[in-house]
């Protein structure tokens, strides 16, 4: 893990970059903040990259990629999906970024570790398992129960576009990601409602899903505009806060990437990624395999016509969709 | 001093409900702890604090203020105020409590809210001290005392029994009502109490430093260069100000259909891009401006109109849901350290 800090300060020192895009020590161990770093010294003194670097810091680079200069980015494979689907939606100018990929087994936060149950941690040691020091002792937790939701179920360890490696790139790897969707199907609709509406009812509006998401780069959201006429700092009824996430995963669809950074954020812990998870499965289902930020070629099938599209409804009438 | 068995606590909320509503924290789904509704069955959390701060049982995210319907070119005013009913929050920790006094000072100076007041006057606060600290509590940095938290009834709670002190007329009103409590001696506490201190002696900001802030710093503060540094990756979500117990903005809009209108206001946050967006332009153009003002605002501002008070109740929430992990330690810190 030092490996990445010295290629950043390397990638100063040569003058290849003239910032670097990473993450930034906190007060504890797990609070790192996504950061600009525009010199060694400062690089010494702050960058980190450690189990505790979960930020995608894809998204950052539609501002920083249009600014002076050549910037490095770190990241993580998850990372890479969103910058490649950032490419092909030309929100990014690719020239001006050096993107070092990094190899990754997985990443934990303060709230992972909390919903492990630890409380008052004041430090760690990364072993086999994890030994959370804290205000009332020692606490060993098995790290796969404190990895990330997104990590849990990691679509791929494959680095999708980078200009360098650090660690052995990957290949993509059996998950069960759509398990907990296949459950919500086999409900029945009463049962679904009842689920979404009891996730749903704790959202504060905080806009952080959407503030984080790369999939969400619109200049000014439409909700946030006053003069849209659809602005909405406050709800005219408790169905309309649930259909906001339902049309923002509308809107991500085929270009959320999956990276779990909507769940990974909410400050409520709404399963957010079964919404987007459900439509990925459906396209698949009805359009055939796809994975957004994959690769470069593939047509988005949301923005593609082909005359044998089939006709979801027609389908799911039918009893199934056609594979 | 008063007592009832861990055992029985579900006779004492039966107790407290029988005459009002009665909100205490219990564990949602996900494990987190919320206020809600108690009804026979409800669980008691036992995590160290809510999500969402005590303060949305006076200042919830949406209100409706007034309606107004419209006929030919007559105006009638509907009044869609709540019914003035009373109520109990059980289970506020000592820095939630706190707020209540910033979020007063506020809401009930003149012009007095009339729709906060009417809450405030209806409610009877029953505090808990807090068994376990959190890593990110920082109460007793702004003198708070997490093992003797105020209220209109303060509540300790042992590994057997949870122990009752009503504080004011209130308290002693409520205390009255309740035959399931059964007398106890002040001095069962006192090892509870101890305990606590003993922990927040140990909390990692405890004693932060905040000699760089308090009235009269705006000058020194307002166009340091470290704002831009801390503010950069900040995505302008406004987590942070929803779930503060101090956070106290809001908007006021109105929902119009041509011949009803409704009036209300919202939870709005300084954080946002329309926050301070006038005819003229927008004051605060990009996120540096916005992400100071909200530090400023609890650390400088808020100071500067009462007496040196601080505006933040070291609650820790912010530390914790911060999507970037930025936060007013981060903030009090990084000012500090260059103030030197
Ligand atoms: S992050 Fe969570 S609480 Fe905030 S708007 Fe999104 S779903 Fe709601
Ligand atoms: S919707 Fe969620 S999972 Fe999909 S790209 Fe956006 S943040 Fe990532
Ligand atoms: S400081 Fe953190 S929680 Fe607050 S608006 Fe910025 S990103 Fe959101
Ligand atoms: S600023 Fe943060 S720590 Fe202070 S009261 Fe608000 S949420 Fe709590
Ligand atoms: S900040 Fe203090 S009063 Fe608040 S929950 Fe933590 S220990 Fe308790």
């Amino acid at each position: 893990m030092q490996r990445v800090k010295e290629k950043a300060i390397e990638l100063l020192r040569s003058g290849e970059v003239s910032r670097v895009l990473g993450w930034k020590t906190g007060e504890f161990f797990y609070d790192l903040t996504p950061a600009v770093f525009e010199s060694v010294e400062e690089v010494e003194k702050g960058f980190v990259f450690s189990l505790f670097s979960g930020a995608n810091l894809s998204k950052y680079l539609i501002a920083e990629s249009k600014k002076e200069g050549k910037i490095a980015v770190f990241l993580k494979p998850c990372d890479s999906f969103s910058f490649v689907q950032l490419q092909k939606e030309h929100r990014i100018k690719r020239e001006n970024i050096y993107a070092v990929g990094i190899q990754c087994d997985g990443m934990c936060d303060g709230e992972s570790l909390r919903s492990a149950g630890c409380e008052g941690m004041t430090g760690v040691e990364d072993g086999e398992s994890l030994t959370v020091h804290t205000l009332y002792g020692d606490q060993v937790i098995e790290k796969k129960e404190a990895l990330l939701g997104k990590c849990q179920t990691c679509k791929s360890k494959r680095i999708v576009d980078f200009d360098e490696l650090i660690g052995q790139q990957g290949e993509d790897v059996p998950s069960d990601r759509f398990a907990e969707v296949a459950k919500l199907e086999a409900m029945t609709p009463e049962e679904r409602f009842a689920f979404w509406r009891t996730e749903l009812s704790r959202c504060i509006r905080c806009n952080a899903c959407r503030n984080v998401c790369p999939a969400c780069s619109c200049e000014k959201c439409v909700f946030d505009n006053p003069v849209s006429g659809v602005q909405n700092k406050a709800v005219a009824d408790s169905f309309e806060e649930n259909m906001f996430h339902i049309i923002r995963a509308f809107h991500v669809t085929a270009r959320c990437t999956d990276c779990g950074e909507c769940s990974r954020v909410c400050p409520q812990n709404i399963p957010l990624h079964l919404l987007n998870r459900k439509f990925i499965k459906d396209i698949n289902e009805l359009y055939g395999d796809y994975q957004a930020g994959a690769d470069f070629d593939s047509r988005p099938p949301l923005m593609d016509f082909r005359m044998d599209d089939p006709e979801p409804s027609v389908i799911y009438t039918r009893g199934g969709a056609a594979k | 001093m008063k007592k009832i068995a861990i055992s029985e606590l579900n006779s004492l909320f039966a107790a407290i409900a029988a005459d009002r509503k009665l909100y205490i924290p219990t564990d949602d789904s996900t494990g987190q702890s919320q206020f809600t509704i108690w009804e026979e069955g409800s669980i008691l959390s036992r995590n160290v604090n809510t999500v969402r701060s005590a303060k949305d049982s006076f200042f919830p995210q949406v209100e409706n203020l007034m309606g107004f319907k419209v006929t030919g070119k007559q105006i009638e005013l509907i009044e869609t105020r709540d019914p003035a009913e009373s109520f109990a929050v059980f289970g506020v920790r000592a820095c939630d409590v706190r707020s209540f006094d910033i979020l007063d000072r506020v809401f009930l100076t003149e012009p007095v809210d009339t729709y906060y007041a009417q809450r405030r006057e209806n409610v009877c606060i029953i505090s808990l001290a807090c068994g376990k600290p959190s890593e990110t509590c920082f109460c007793t940095a702004f003198g708070i005392d997490p093992a003797e938290p105020k209220g209109d009834v303060t509540c300790w709670m042992t590994g057997e029994a949870l122990y009752w002190q009503p504080n004011t007329e209130k308290g002693e009103a409520l205390t009255a009502q309740l035959s399931v409590l059964v007398d106890a001696d002040v001095a069962d506490i006192e090892q509870e109490k101890a305990a606590i201190r003993a922990t927040a002696e140990k909390l990692p900001f405890g004693k932060l430093d905040l000699s760089a802030f308090g009235q009269g710093k705006t000058k020194e503060l307002f166009n340091r260069p470290e704002w831009k540094a801390l503010s950069q990756s900040c995505l302008g979500c406004g987590t942070c100000t929803f779930i503060c117990p101090t956070c106290q903005c809001y908007d006021i809009q109105e929902f119009n259909n041509g011949k009803t209108v409704k009036r209300f206001r919202c939870w709005d946050s300084c954080m946002y891009s329309d926050f301070t967006k006038m005819s003229a332009g927008q004051p605060r153009p990009t996120q540096t401006e916005r992400f100071r003002q909200r530090f400023m605002h609890k650390l400088v501002y808020y100071p500067d109109n009462n007496e040196g008070i601080f505006a933040c109740v070291g609650c820790g929430r912010c530390l914790r849901k911060c999507p970037i992990h930025m936060n007013i330690v981060k903030v009090i810190k990084t000012m500090g350290e260059g103030t030197k």
